[in-house]
């Protein structure tokens, strides 16, 4: 909790300040859009941060989200599969990749980044080229109401996506930081040899924890397929990798690997959020969304470094 | 003024947020004169060669050298004065070649500001030659074996007018012959009129080379002996400050040989050839030999780490395959890896998340870590291995390298270890953790377990080992029963001769 305590005022701080200069911030259509899409981008941004903490990375995200809706809108719509076949095709394919990508990692020792960086245009490209380079769509969803019901609807009037993301979040906690596996993911981040000696089976650990991003980035990605209704696939999902990364990093995680906490994910990600809500709110040009992003997660590192600095001095 | 020390440090003092790191030390070193720097590891050591180095200023005392006082505000100004510190860990570049590495930062130019390759060849090749060193001036710094590299490091040193080179602890990672080679360079390097403050652990070198024996003890001065006087009991005694009969433990408890046996290993060192030895219960198995012998391939290998296609283990009886460290754990053989840093330990993580790695699902249960059983489980190993340490959540990173390593022996011992392989335990650890890591092993033996210990350390291996395996290139050349073990025994094995002494290594 010490380590996110950091983010966690600064994110305080910034709902505070919008809220005082446009409280539309805290109407609660706000809120309840902004908790939506929490939910959209906590979910793959769990999976972002359980690769770093293996001191991996994972650059494929985007792209696997619009091959992934992709998938679904086709099953859905064209091979007409039985909503609940389609949605375990849309996962199996992303864990699939997943598990590729952790077999080339673990068994070809090839890079992470190079792995997943080949994933990213691999996959744009293909989700491109099964859809004719077309926008396709779920129209109006007939025969599959249930799952649209499901993926971009409310619970008590919470958005559907964000009551997921706290479930994951919560079964995630107990893994990462309550379970054997997750002390193994953490050990292998820090020191891959010295787990080797300890009896850990290092590349099933780390390759597993690829097909679980994979996992949560499928999520994700149907959840996205029906936020948007239609799938372009030029576009959706673009720079989700670097969301994900940065919300990861806001939170505590170490592209060194070892460090982090889905706490700290999460609020990192909500911090993303709330400051594109706010760029939007406080009439920033939109042009300047990303600078916003990149300088605001500049800060919030450095201030985490400095505050370290200083904790070690004492 | 003639017959002036070259170099003369007086009462220096140095303080590190609050504590005394020296006090009131003091140090002369005459021309061409060899002076070995002695004392546990924290008396004051690194301190004292840091502030000739220029790394850390002195709070009180002067610097003298050829009589007139200097002072030394940062490494350039050491390096002017011709001090030259050779580091435990090399600081060589492995992508440059050796020239590149003599001339670091002060490569001869050409005409437009590049480099220019012939002048730099040139320069570099008569200090190459002085040192004895048969490599090309073009070989890249990787390619060379460590000792090769520190010879460069020395090349460095001398291309800089050095007058003193600190050597610290340069033998740890050096053969036997290796190390008799640097040996021999001190003496010639003092015959020229270079002084070499010479730091280590291993007395007996230091009996060796060295002019006059400086001991500190807790940032003080301890006293000092002349080459005539300097005997290991003696700078022990310094070091330690009380008499120390004899740190080692003999025992004569119950045996059960053949216990442990291991037919036809390989190791990814020596592929072709093949290791077989018995190992009985009870007893604690040297593996000497020097640097390179492939003794810790052979120890990886029985501990799953390398794949070693060949191996048959047989233990209390049953044939065991090994695959992966996992099998071997599960059948209770443990290695203690050479480098604690990065293979025993997770530094980063605390003493209980390292003591519980290996039997995490001892205290788990579905899955899920209990993290009670954990605390209290790892709170006994710091209480009976009696770990100095804050408390089992501190970071394994802050502690010294002695109780460190009893945070990799209690992560074992929680498991109830059959076979235990300790491969270097006592490298980096003071004089006064040795022993207690010597009790530990020896408790182990009589526990009834089967005990492997690799050394390079001759003392070492001397005083622990009911037997001694002894390797040369891969192959066990003999193992000698303990009235046979002599240094003389052990070094002609080591070097692949035959001797009568000599057992084999296993019956069958």
């Amino acid at each position: 909790m010490k380590k996110e305590l950091g983010i966690f005022i600064l994110l305080v701080i910034l709902c505070a300040v919008t809220g005082f200069k446009n409280p539309l911030f805290f109407s609660k259509v706000n809120l309840l859009n902004t908790a939506n899409l929490i939910g959209l981008f906590g979910i793959f941004s769990i999976g972002a941060g359980i690769v770093i903490i293996t001191s991996g990375i994972d650059l494929s995200v985007g792209s696997m989200i619009a091959l992934n809706g992709m998938l679904s809108v086709i099953a859905l719509t064209q091979w007409h599969l039985p909503w609940p076949l389609a949605v375990l095709f849309a996962l199996a394919v992303p864990m699939a990749l997943g598990l590729a990508h952790g077999v080339f990692i673990t068994k070809f020792k090839i890079q992470p980044f190079i792995v997943t960086l080949c994933g990213l245009l691999l996959y744009r490209g293909v989700a491109r080229f099964i859809s004719n380079d077309m926008t396709k769509g779920f129209g109006d969803a007939n025969g599959f109401q249930t799952l649209q019901d499901w993926a971009n609807g409310t619970v008590w009037g919470v958005p559907t996506p964000f009551v997921y993301l706290i479930i994951i979040s919560i079964v995630m906690w107990l893994v990462l930081h309550r379970s054997v596996y997750g002390r193994y993911l953490f050990a292998v981040g820090r020191n891959e040899e010295a787990a080797r000696f300890s009896g850990v089976n290092t590349k099933l650990v780390i390759g597993s924890a690829y097909v679980l991003a994979g996992l949560l980035t499928g999520i994700s990605g149907i959840l996205f397929a029906f936020y948007t209704n239609d799938v372009s696939p030029s576009t959706q999902g673009n720079f989700y990798e670097l969301y994900g990364i940065a919300a990861a990093v806001l939170g505590g995680c170490s592209l060194r690997g070892g460090e982090g906490s889905i706490l700290g994910v999460l609020i990192g990600t909500t911090l993303l959020l709330v400051l594109q809500n706010l760029v939007n709110l406080l009439r920033i040009p939109s042009s300047l969304n990303f600078a916003v992003m990149g300088g605001v997660v500049l800060i919030g590192v450095l201030a985490d470094e400095l505050i370290k600095n200083a904790r070690r001095k004492k | 003024m003639p017959g002036a020390p070259l170099l003369e440090m007086r009462g220096i003092c140095k303080r590190f947020s609050g504590v005394v790191a020296l006090d009131n030390v003091s140090l002369s070193v005459g021309h061409g004169e060899v002076v070995a720097l002695c004392g546990e590891n924290g008396a004051g050591k690194s301190t004292l060669m840091k502030i000739l180095g220029g790394v850390h200023q002195p709070d009180a005392g002067e610097i003298i050298m050829d009589g007139r006082p200097v002072k030394i505000s940062g490494v350039a100004d050491a390096m002017r004065l011709g001090v030259a510190f050779i580091h435990q860990e090399l600081n060589v570049l492995g992508n440059l070649d050796v020239a590149g590495n003599v001339f670091l930062g002060r490569e001869p130019r050409n005409a437009l500001g590049l480099i220019d390759s012939k002048k730099i060849h040139a320069n570099a090749e008569p200090f190459v030659r002085r040192l004895g060193l048969d490599v090309s001036t073009r070989t890249r710094l990787d390619n060379l074996s460590i000792a090769q590299q520190q010879m460069v490091e020395i090349a460095k040193a001398l291309s800089l007018n050095a007058r003193i080179i600190i050597m610290d602890e340069p033998t740890s990672s050096l053969t036997l012959a290796e190390t008799t080679r640097l040996l021999d360079l001190v003496c010639d390097l003092s015959k020229e009129g270079v002084s070499v403050i010479y730091i280590s652990h291993r007395l007996a070198e230091i009996e060796q080379c060295a002019d006059r024996v400086v001991v500190l003890r807790d940032g003080k001065n301890a006293g000092e002996l002349g080459s005539d006087e300097a005997t290991h009991d003696k700078v022990v005694n310094l070091m330690i400050g009380r008499e120390i009969k004899s740190y080692y433990v003999h025992s004569e408890g119950p045996k059960t040989p053949g216990f442990f046996k291991v037919r036809n290993a390989s190791s990814t060192l020596y592929p072709g050839e093949k290791v077989s030895f018995d190992a009985a219960r009870g007893e604690i198995l040297g593996f000497a030999g020097l640097v390179g012998a492939g003794r810790s391939e052979i120890a990886r290998a029985i501990a799953g780490m390398d794949r070693c296609p060949v191996k048959k283990i047989v233990l209390d009886g049953r044939t065991i395959s090994i695959a992966t460290p996992r099998d071997a754990i599960e059948q209770g053989i443990y290695l203690v890896p050479e480098n604690r840093r990065t293979e025993g330990l997770i530094v980063e993580m605390c003493v209980r998340e390292n003591a519980t790695l290996p039997s995490l699902r001892n205290f788990s249960r579905l899955g899920l870590i209990s993290r009670k059983r954990e605390r209290e489980a790892s709170e006994r190993q710091v209480v009976s291995l009696r770990i100095k340490t804050p408390g089992v959540e501190a970071c394994v990173l802050n502690l010294s390298g002695g109780n460190q390593q009893k945070v990799v022996l209690g992560k074992w011992l929680m498991m109830d270890p059959c076979v235990m392989i300790f491969d270097e335990p006592t490298r980096g650890i003071d004089v006064g953790a040795r022993a207690e890591i010597y009790r530990l092993i020896r408790d182990l033996a009589e526990r009834g377990a089967v005990i492997l210990v690799i050394s390079s350390d001759m003392e070492e291996i001397l005083n622990i080992s009911d037997r001694i395996a002894v390797m040369h290139e891969g192959e066990i050349t003999g193992v000698l029963d303990r009235a046979d073990c002599t240094e003389q025994n052990v070094m002609q094995l080591a070097v692949g001769k035959k001797i009568p002494a000599a057992q084999a290594a296993y019956n069958e």
